[in-house]
């Protein structure tokens, strides 16, 4: 059994897909560890639980939840805290992590990472909520910048000093979606470099890349789409390898959760965070 | 405290609703179509998630038909929670009651089907220690109890929804005859198999299951299916991992 105490190795992960199970076993290539996708593994048993069981056995696993609903205005839901204690309980994960979004209005859950304004009282009830994780779960956890397609015009936080304080308060650490940062810096008509130099780069545990789509709005200004579902573009890379410059090295994870290539595709992908993470200067 | 989510939530699923105040692009220009992006992702999202809950309703009616029905159907039934293992609970009722598939009458059963499968697939790996034959020889003379195992579940339908099942799913299956089949779902391992009840097995498996000895259950299950066969019954059941000593 592997010790997942020790944490993700500053190395490159991918987001792990059952159809890649036995190729990831057989011939990991370049991956260190694997991120997987919380609410896929809270069932009773069968071939997920088997999957992940043994996963564990060998590589460090991250932990990336997508129903919290942190970002929401309504208190967590306790059925789905317990849900997740109990998955961490019995994996222990090296890492867990989670979204500055909600996705939970009422009763419904709406499957998408949904934006929030970033204000006084949006901060305070984000913090309330985080607090209430890490007691519950009893760890500290990351929270992820998100894709922006547009903002609230009440926003009175600029994003980077919103997460700084929530980090600041709650002693969470950060998740940096470099990817979600060109996303919004295009969509928004910022400057991601910007934005990278004005992160609490300290406070990251763990970066993000993958794939968007291109689209434009109705003024035919780009809109991008942090679709997951193709490969990392070059600037994307550079912006990961301008931020680790800054940053250190990080553990690196590839996301690809739609129109998920064959093994070699994306272990070639991992291939390339490696890379970046080694040519860092010791 | 909730109104910029309960404004956008209203909007999301609502194509036909304006996009909620407040909400900008670049240079504070009103965010106008950059809301479809949340909308799309929504409505993709879970058309994506009930494809893979029901393969064979997808099977049954094409991608372009699945993804209108679905949504409809996610309009109606958002997820209920962030399980989407456990989406679409709705569906059999659902397409029952949808107007312009109601021509088509076993699609309900059909989506119990899949729901079956998918409850059999995240089943508990462990559970009570599977049948023996002498387990099953102490259960004839009343001295050990059957049930289902965890991962087994059962369906009973007026429609031939094994035979419909198969035909979708295996080559050179017979085309599906009109037909009452009962189906019991087995897990081998990790991959749920379906298999044709005989006649009267659906009722005696659930007198067992209801908590009724060997012998009780053979004469409820002759009581409904004057046709009921034990030992055709026990041939096809007890080769799978379908019942276990509870």
């Amino acid at each position: 059994m592997r010790d997942q105490h020790k944490g993700l190795p500053l190395g490159a992960g991918v987001g792990f897909k059952p159809q890649h199970f036995n190729e990831i076993t057989l011939d990991p290539g370049p991956v260190d560890w694997l991120e997987i996708h919380a609410e896929n593994y809270m069932g009773a048993g069968g071939r997920p639980i088997a999957q992940l069981e043994a996963l564990a056995d060998r590589f460090a696993i991250s932990v990336h939840g997508v129903g919290l609903s942190i970002g929401g205005t309504a208190a967590l839901d306790p059925a789905h805290l317990a849900r997740l204690k109990h998955l961490v309980g019995w994996l222990k994960p090296a890492q867990f992590s989670e979204h500055l979004a909600w996705s939970t209005h009422g009763a419904e859950f709406l499957n998408d990472l949904l934006p929030l304004p970033y204000t006084d009282a949006t901060l305070a009830r984000v913090c309330d909520h985080i607090n209430l994780v890490q007691d519950t779960l009893g760890l500290k956890m990351l929270l992820e910048n998100p894709s922006n397609y547009l903002a609230f015009a009440d926003s009175t936080w600029p994003e980077q000093d919103f997460l700084a304080e929530i980090a600041r308060r709650t002693g969470c650490g950060l998740l940096l979606d470099v990817n979600n940062v060109f996303v919004s810096a295009v969509n928004m008509g910022t400057s991601a470099d910007e934005y990278i130099r004005a992160f609490p780069l300290a406070e990251v545990g763990e970066i993000h890349v993958g794939g968007h789509e291109e689209d434009s709005d109705e003024h035919g200004a780009p809109l991008l789409i942090d679709s997951h579902g193709k490969a990392v573009i070059d600037p994307v890379w550079r912006l990961t390898a301008q931020t680790l410059e800054r940053a250190g090295p990080k553990p690196i994870l590839v996301e690809w959760d739609n129109n998920v290539p064959d093994w070699a595709t994306l272990r070639a992908e991992a291939g390339r965070a490696a890379q970046l993470l080694h040519w860092q200067p010791a | 405290m909730t109104p910029f989510q309960s404004s956008f939530r209203a909007a999301l699923l609502d194509p036909a609703a304006p996009v909620p105040d407040g909400l900008i692009g670049p240079a504070q220009a009103p965010a106008g179509k950059r809301f479809d992006v949340y909308r799309n992702n929504v409505v993709f999202s879970l058309t994506m998630a009930l494809r893979a809950a029901f393969p064979l309703v997808f099977r049954l009616l094409g991608a372009e038909k699945f993804d209108l029905m679905a949504q409809e159907f996610l309009r109606v039934y958002p997820p209920a929670s962030p399980l989407m293992m456990d989406y679409g609970a709705q569906m059999p009722q659902f397409l029952a009651g949808f107007s312009a598939l109601t021509h088509v009458g076993y699609l309900a059963d059909c989506a119990g089907l899949d729901i079956a499968m998918r409850a059999s697939y995240h089943a508990p790996n462990a559970g009570p220690p599977p049948l023996t034959a002498s387990a099953l020889a102490l259960a004839e003379i009343g001295q050990a109890q059957l049930g289902l195992a965890p991962s087994a579940r059962m369906l009973r339908s007026v429609w031939p929804i094994f035979d419909i099942w198969r035909f979708n799913f295996e080559q050179d299956a017979p085309k599906p005859q009109a037909r009452a089949q009962d189906v019991l779902i087995i897990r081998p391992a990790y991959d749920p198999v379906p298999i044709a009840l005989p006649v009267g097995a659906f009722d005696w498996i659930t007198a067992l299951q209801n908590g009724a000895d060997f012998e009780t259950a053979h004469d409820l299950a002759l009581a409904q299916e004057p046709q009921f066969n034990l030992a055709t019954a026990l041939a096809a059941i007890v080769p799978h991992p379908a019942l276990v000593m509870v």
